[in-house]
């Protein structure tokens, strides 16, 4: 891996036996993390955005299976970790999960013990990673309930989860995720379950302490605006694969996979196109036992060309730092689409 | 949370009150009364009293007085000088006859109760992180089993193995020798050769149930994100199961603490009679069936009280393990 390198997926595969058939939910994404950038990774429901983080954090249900893939972790401590190879309950994991990734899931209402008090749910985690005592881990508990902005701390360290808002949970549970200076936090759809005015808070608190802590951020989102908002890079993620990879910029003006074009189109501006209505993606994501050959985009895809898309699978065509799995991305460089 | 004591301990007194007063009419419900029972009595004995000898012991006692009357003096009795009446069919005190026997019950019944949660608690939780595993079905089945197999058949089956295989002296508590011995090492050492044959039936029977609940309990908890939170932060499986989804999935077995107590006292009547056990169930059981208003009624006045403390109990030990419920 490059010296600036956090976090390399290379081909990762997950997939779920079912009655009804294999479901491949993750198949073949790669994409790398670089110390201290935010990474957003977009994808409707389904498209395996979680499933891969938890396949990161070796949090995969029982009966996943995975068939192939790597997946390298380098912390600012040093020590390569070879992430695929460990399994669910290792101690090498144990000492990842936690300490150098910390994790922070939607649901701020259900995602933090409701019988233990949010001190204690810090506290813990603290006295397991960085071996401190009982009154040393309380007072670090205080500290990252000041650090994410949460008023009265001292009291609120002795606090149960339902004694809290939805925002001031999220705001706890984030304070759990960077309790040991992870080097990289994945968070999953970490605003999908607030109002807009605490997502843009919980937004602000996570762009001043990755400046502040220098951490690399997995933002897992299905909301393009949260990614112009947050991410140096983004990945687009459709039916298990990444279709599109590029800096914030090159997706939102320059795009070159029709899916990218497809999803920022139906985004609702402000004074555009008032009064006409808002184009849509033709038809409905296939049901994941039935994923179309070739590009799995292609039945819904308005550039398709019949007898290549629904045969082929397109490679990963580059662009200089851009990505596009598309047979025809070189169109899109010569003209932009109009987006 | 002392004030959420305090409330709750004020509230039982009331309840205990009206809960008094309708066991005391259940005990006047049946026609006749004490006199009338007592004159069948000596006329079955060939005796004979008259109609002005009846009248004046009912004055005597007190029974031509409102009902409301003779519950003042029967409780104020039971609360003020721990003398809950007569046993007709003991002729004896009723005090004299339930203390003994419901210490013992209780002792029967809280160990019982023990091995029931030793039992239930870890096989439950294996179960469940290892669902369909083949250690599951095998549970899944001896816990049908047991729940299937009624208690008095299996005390019958153990008491016929122990008898003919292992020569062992089973019925009751004590070998004979040792019935009315004072307590001696050699008593502690008959009592536990007798002791593990109601143990076992009650608590096979409780565990097989619990240990479904328990089950259940888990698989619905382990799905919850606070687990995935839990495992995210580093901690070892077993770490994760036993301190986060077991502390909630505990909840229904303390609000069921409440029924245990009373359910310790009256149930397993059966069992009791067929092991020959000098617990309350069949003491209650016959004083039912002999009309002996005075201990069944002191009976049912007891185990009243012990449902109305029991649920107290479970309040309170439900407060402290979840703080959901100490500050709602």
């Amino acid at each position: 891996m490059p010296a600036e390198r956090l976090l390399e997926l290379d081909d990762v595969q997950v997939h779920f036996p079912m009655r009804e058939g294999l479901v491949k939910a993750v198949n073949g994404v790669s994409y790398h993390v670089n110390k201290g950038e935010v990474l957003g990774i977009v994808g409707e429901s389904g498209s395996g955005k979680s499933i891969t983080a938890r396949s990161i954090m070796r949090l995969l249900p029982k009966k996943a299976v995975e068939p192939g893939g790597r997946i390298s972790f380098r912390p600012r401590t040093g020590e390569e970790y070879e992430l695929s190879s460990l399994s669910r309950n290792s101690r090498a994991i144990r000492q990842v999960r936690g300490n150098h990734i910390g994790m922070i899931f939607q649901e701020p209402m259900t995602a933090l013990s409701p019988v233990h008090t949010i001190g204690m749910q810090i506290m813990r985690t603290v006295q397991l990673h960085k071996k401190l005592g009982k009154a040393a881990a309380r007072e670090r508990a205080i500290d990252l309930l000041a650090k994410v902005q949460l008023p009265r701390p001292r009291e609120l360290v002795d606090a149960y989860p339902h004694q809290l808002s939805g925002g001031m949970r999220q705001r706890a549970m984030i304070a759990l995720a960077i309790s040991c200076d992870p080097s990289l936090l994945i968070a999953d759809e970490p605003t999908t379950a607030l109002d807009v005015t605490t997502e843009a808070q919980i937004l602000d608190l996570l762009k001043s302490l990755q400046s502040e802590l220098g951490m690399a951020i997995i933002f897992i989102t299905h909301n393009f605006g949260v990614v112009a908002d947050i991410a140096d890079r983004v990945s687009v993620m459709y039916l298990g694969k990444i279709v599109e990879t590029a800096t914030v910029d090159d997706i939102f003006y320059a795009p070159k996979h029709p899916y990218t074009q497809a999803l920022l189109r139906s985004i609702p501006r402000l004074g555009v196109d008032q009064g006409r209505r808002l184009p849509t993606i033709p038809g409905m994501v296939p049901d994941p036992f039935s994923v179309p050959p070739g590009c799995s985009f292609n039945p819904r895809c308005s550039h398709a060309i019949a007898g290549l898309c629904d045969v082929k699978t397109p490679p990963e065509k580059r662009f200089g730092n851009q990505m596009s799995r598309c047979h025809i991305a070189d169109q899109f460089v010569q003209e932009p689409a109009h987006v | 949370m002392i004030a959420f004591i305090l409330r709750r301990a004020l509230l039982a007194i009331p309840t205990l009150i009206f809960i008094s007063f309708i066991a005391f009419v259940i005990i006047q419900l049946p026609p006749g009364d004490y006199i009338t029972a007592y004159a069948a009595e000596l006329r079955h004995q060939g005796e004979y009293i008259t109609e002005a000898q009846e009248a004046a012991m009912r004055a005597q006692y007190g029974l031509n007085d409102p009902l409301v009357v003779q519950y003042w003096r029967w409780i104020s009795n039971i609360v003020l000088h721990g003398d809950f009446g007569y046993s007709l069919q003991w002729n004896a005190p009723v005090s004299s006859l339930i203390w003994d026997r419901l210490a013992i019950t209780l002792a029967i019944s809280t160990l019982s109760l023990v091995f029931t949660w030793i039992i239930a608690i870890p096989v439950g939780v294996y179960s469940a992180t290892r669902q369909y595993s083949v250690l599951d079905y095998v549970f899944t089945v001896f816990g049908f089993l047991g729940k299937g197999i009624p208690d008095f058949l299996l005390a019958l089956i153990l008491l016929w193995i122990s008898f003919v295989y292992l020569n062992l002296n089973v019925g009751g508590l004590f070998s004979p020798q040792f019935q009315s011995a004072p307590w001696s090492v050699a008593k502690v050492i008959d009592l536990l050769q007798h002791i593990w044959i109601p143990l076992v039936v009650l608590a096979t029977g409780g565990a097989a149930g619990l240990i479904r609940v328990m089950r259940a309990n888990m698989l619905d908890e382990l799905g919850k994100p606070y687990v995935e939170t839990a495992y995210a932060q580093g901690l070892s499986e077993s770490r994760v199961v036993w301190s986060y989804p077991v502390r909630v999935a505990l909840n229904p077995f303390i609000s069921t603490v409440g029924w245990a107590l009373p359910a310790l006292f009256s149930g397993d009547i059966i069992t009791a009679v067929v092991l020959n056990l000098p617990t309350t169930g069949p003491l209650l059981l016959q004083a039912l069936k002999m009309q002996d208003m005075y201990l069944a009624g002191s009976f049912i006045l007891v185990l009243s009280v012990f449902t109305v403390i029991g649920t107290l109990i479970s309040d309170i030990l439900l407060a402290w393990f979840d703080p959901r419920i100490r500050y709602a």
